[in-house]
C-alpha cells in the first residue's frame, strides 16, 4: 500500500524526448487524422443510409387491400372497418390494425375515409343520426361526404383510392395519411354547405 | 493510520481528485448567493439523478415492443413488487423536472444571470430545457397507451405539414409508414440512450461553467454589468464579502432538494402512476386523447388558433422561440441585472406565465371538444318540456336525436363547443334560428341535408320556448312592418327613439 509510484504528471517526469523536426511529427498527425477521416466516412455513409432507411416515397408504402365484399355495405350507410397494415411486423401487436370508414354512396360508388382527423390525426367518430363525423380532440366536424363542416381542420377527411374487383372492395392503403401525402389528392371547393340537396317537402 | 484512511490515501495517490474537488466545494461565493432563490438548479440536478435511477429500474421490467409494452406496464403496475411505485416516481419526477427546470430558467432570467460572462451557461441551459421537454414527450410515447398512440399521431401530423419533405419526415419519425413497432423502438432509443447521453454531457458542462464562472451575485439595481470591469468586481465581491460555497450556501440546496424529492415521493404514493390508459389499439376510436401536463397549453393553443395560422405557427414559432432564447445573452449580455430596472423582462415573464396558466386551465375542461355522449347520456331536463305542446316535444326529440347536445348545453349539461341554449329564444329570432340550423355558420355544421322541413319546424318551435317565463323573446320588429301588424309597429317606433 505504500509503494512509491512515479509522479503521474508528465511535466514532472524527466523524459528528455528525442528532438525531431516538428514538421515530421505534424505530418504523421495529419496522416493519422486523414486515415481516421476516411474510416469515419466508410462507417458514416452506411450509418446515415441506415438511419434514413424508413423515409421512402409515398407510393412505396401503398398497396391494394381487400376490405370486404361489396354487398356487405348498404347504400347510403357509413361503416367502420379494420384492415391489417400490409407493412406490419410480427411484433407490432394491435397497432398493425388500422380502422377506416367505408361509405357506400351508390351501387358502384364508394368513398373510404381515414379515421384520422385532417387537423392533427385524432380518430373521428361517425354519428349516423346527425350524419356528422366529430373529432374528440379539437372539435373538428365533417359532413357525411367527408367535407369539412367546422372547426380547425384545414380540409376534409383523408380519402383512400378505391376499386372493385370480383365483388370485393379494395382500398389503396398502408400509410398514415398526413397533409403532405394526401393534401394534393383533393382539390375541392366546399359547396355552400347545407343548401344543395335540400328539398322542401 | 486506520485502514480506511490508508485505503483513501492509496486511491487518492492514483486518482488525485482531492484538489479539484476541494477547490469546487470550498470556492468562495458572494455572500448574497446564499439564498433560497438559488436552489432550483441543484434541485433539477437532484431530480435528474432520481429520473436516471428510476428509469434504469423500470428498464428491468419494461418491454419496448409495440405488441408487449402495454402489457409490461400493467405487469409493473399490478404484479411486480412496488412496480407501480417506481412508475409513479418516474412519472411524477418527470412533471417536477419540467416544472423546476422552467422555474430555474425564470429565476436566472429575472436575476440577469445570463449576462456576461455566463452567456454560454444560459445557451447550454436552453438546450437542456429542450432535452427535458424531449424526455417528457418521448417518455409519454414509451407509456404505450391510447394517449401515447394518438399523441405521436399528432407529432406525425405536425411533421406532415412541413413543405416538400414532410412525408419523408413522417416516415423518419415513425420509423415506417404507420405508428407501430418501429416507432416505439426508436422512441425507446431516444429516451434511453440518445437524449440522456446528450443531457448528462451538457449538464456536466453546465455545472462546470457554474464552478468556473462563479454563482451569479444578487443583482443590485444600478449595478451595471460591463465586460471590462465585471470579472474584477466579481472577484472582489466573492473574496472580500464572500463565504465558502460549502457549507455556507450549500445547506439550502441540500434542504430544498430533499424537500422536492420528498414531494415527488408523496405525490407518487398518494396519486400513483400515470396510466397506462387503454390498449394502444387504433381500432378503438372511442377515445379522448389528452397530452401529458407539460404539453396541455399546446393542446389548447391548437384548438384556439385560426386554421390558417396553424401551420405557420407550428413550423415557424418554435425555431423563432429557440433563436430568441439563444440570442438573448448575446444581444443583452451587459447592462442592468436587477428586475427592478427591467420592466420588459418582468412583463414578458408575466405575460407568458399568465398565457400558459390560462391555456393549461382551459385544457382541463376542453370547451372546444364535443361531448360525444351528451346526446345519448343526458336527457332534455324536465323543466324545459313541462307544459309544452306536442310539436315542441317533437322538437325536443329532434334536438336530442340529432346530437345537438354534443355541442350545446341545456340545463348545464352538454358540450360547450357552441353556446348553451337555455335562453336562446331571447337572443335569436325564429328566422335566425332556422337559418342557423339549416346553413350552419360560425363553428356550427349545416343541418340542411340531415333535417326535413318538419323536423326544422319542430326543432325551432322547441328552441323558441327556451327562455325564462318573464323574459321577452327576440323578435324581428321590422317584420311587423312587412306584415302590417299595427301593435308591433308601435314597438318599432318606440325603439327607434333610443
Amino acid at each position: 500500500m505504500h509503494d512509491k509510484l512515479p509522479p503521474t504528471n508528465p511535466r514532472q517526469q524527466q523524459s528528455p524526448a528525442p528532438k525531431e523536426p516538428a514538421s515530421r511529427r505534424m505530418f504523421l498527425i495529419k496522416l493519422g487524422v486523414l486515415l481516421n477521416g476516411i474510416v469515419a466516412l466508410i462507417i458514416g455513409i452506411p450509418i446515415v443510409r441506415y438511419l434514413l432507411g424508413a423515409a421512402r416515397s409515398d407510393n412505396d408504402y401503398l398497396k391494394w387491400i381487400d376490405v370486404g365484399n361489396v354487398d356487405d355495405f348498404k347504400d347510403g350507410e357509413t361503416t367502420l372497418i379494420n384492415y391489417v397494415n400490409p407493412f406490419a411486423d410480427p411484433w407490432d401487436g394491435e397497432t398493425r390494425k388500422i380502422p377506416a370508414y367505408v361509405r357506400r354512396v351508390s351501387a358502384t360508388d364508394f368513398a373510404v375515409f381515414a379515421v384520422n382527423c385532417a387537423h392533427l390525426n385524432c380518430p373521428v367518430r361517425w354519428f349516423a343520426e346527425s350524419q356528422l363525423f366529430m373529432c374528440p380532440c379539437h372539435g373538428g366536424i365533417y359532413y357525411a361526404d367527408g367535407s369539412r363542416a367546422s372547426g380547425p381542420p384545414p380540409r376534409g377527411l383523408f380519402t383512400y383510392e378505391t376499386k372493385i374487383e370480383d365483388g370485393k372492395l379494395f382500398i389503396k392503403a398502408g400509410e398514415m395519411p398526413t397533409l403532405s401525402n394526401q393534401a394534393q389528392l383533393i382539390q375541392e371547393i366546399a359547396p355552400c354547405a347545407g343548401t344543395d340537396g335540400f328539398m322542401p317537402g | 493510520m486506520r485502514w480506511y484512511r490508508r485505503l483513501y490515501a492509496w486511491i487518492e495517490q492514483r486518482v488525485q481528485l482531492e484538489g479539484p474537488i476541494k477547490e469546487a466545494v470550498f470556492h468562495m461565493t458572494p455572500r448574497s448567493t446564499a439564498s433560497w432563490w438559488y436552489v432550483f438548479g441543484s434541485a433539477a440536478l437532484t431530480i435528474l439523478i432520481v429520473q436516471v435511477l428510476t428509469g434504469i429500474l423500470l428498464a428491468l421490467s419494461y418491454v419496448p415492443s409495440a405488441g408487449q409494452a402495454w402489457n409490461s406496464l400493467e405487469v409493473l403496475n399490478h404484479q411486480v413488487t412496488l412496480g407501480w411505485f417506481l412508475r409513479a416516481l418516474h412519472g411524477w419526477g418527470s412533471n417536477f423536472m419540467v416544472a423546476i427546470v422552467i422555474v430555474h430558467m425564470i429565476q436566472v432570467f429575472l436575476f440577469g444571470a445570463y449576462k456576461f460572462p455566463r452567456e454560454l451557461t444560459w445557451i447550454i441551459g436552453v438546450f437542456l430545457l429542450l432535452m427535458t421537454l424531449g424526455m417528457a414527450f418521448s417518455g409519454q410515447v414509451l407509456r404505450f397507451d391510447q394517449d401515447a398512440y394518438w399523441g405521436i399521431g399528432i407529432g406525425a401530423a405536425i411533421m406532415g405539414r412541413v413543405p416538400l419533405m414532410g412525408g419523408q419526415l413522417v416516415h423518419l419519425l415513425l420509423g415506417g409508414p404507420i405508428i407501430a413497432g418501429a416507432t416505439l423502438t426508436r422512441f425507446f432509443a431516444l429516451h434511453v440512450f440518445v437524449i440522456p447521453g446528450l443531457l448528462l454531457t451538457l449538464v456536466g458542462l453546465h455545472v462546470w461553467l457554474v464552478l468556473k464562472l462563479g454563482v451569479n451575485e444578487w443583482p443590485v439595481p444600478g449595478h451595471i454589468v460591463r465586460r471590462e470591469t465585471y470579472l474584477q468586481e466579481y472577484k472582489e465581491l466573492a473574496h472580500k464579502d464572500g463565504i465558502p460555497f460549502f457549507p455556507g450556501a450549500f445547506w439550502r440546496d441540500l434542504v430544498f432538494s430533499a424537500a422536492i424529492v420528498l414531494a415527488i415521493v408523496v405525490c407518487a404514493a398518494v396519486f400513483g402512476p400515470f396510466g397506462p390508459t387503454g390498449v394502444p389499439d387504433p381500432t378503438i376510436i372511442q377515445t379522448v386523447p389528452r397530452p401529458d401536463p407539460p404539453f396541455l397549453w399546446l393542446y389548447s393553443l391548437l384548438s384556439l388558433l385560426p386554421p390558417e395560422m396553424e401551420t405557420p405557427f407550428l413550423l415557424i414559432a418554435p425555431p423563432i422561440a429557440i433563436v430568441i432564447l439563444i440570442a438573448l445573452p448575446l444581444v443583452a449580455g451587459v447592462g442592468e441585472k436587477s428586475w427592478h430596472r427591467r420592466p420588459v423582462a418582468v412583463l414578458t415573464v408575466l405575460v407568458l406565465a399568465i398565457g400558459w396558466a390560462a391555456l393549461t386551465q382551459l385544457a382541463t375542461y376542453t370547451p372546444w371538444s364535443p361531448k360525444m355522449a351528451a346526446w345519448s347520456g343526458a336527457a332534455v331536463p324536465v323543466q324545459f318540456i313541462q307544459k309544452s305542446t306536442p310539436l315542441e316535444r317533437q322538437g325536443a326529440n329532434v334536438f336530442q336525436y340529432k346530437q345537438c347536445r354534443n355541442c350545446h348545453a341545456l340545463g348545464g349539461v352538454g358540450g360547450e363547443r357552441g353556446p348553451a341554449l337555455d335562453g336562446i329564444a331571447t337572443k335569436m329570432t325564429k328566422d335566425q334560428m332556422i337559418r342557423q340550423v339549416i346553413q350552419g355558420g360560425g363553428n356550427m355544421p349545416a343541418f340542411g341535408k340531415n333535417l326535413s322541413p318538419p323536423e326544422v319546424t319542430a326543432l325551432v318551435t322547441f328552441l323558441e320556448t327556451l327562455h325564462r317565463p318573464n323574459e321577452r323573446t327576440a323578435e324581428d320588429v321590422s317584420r311587423a312592418v312587412a306584415e302590417g301588424d299595427q301593435s308591433k309597429k308601435g314597438d318599432l317606433e318606440q325603439g327607434s327613439r333610443y
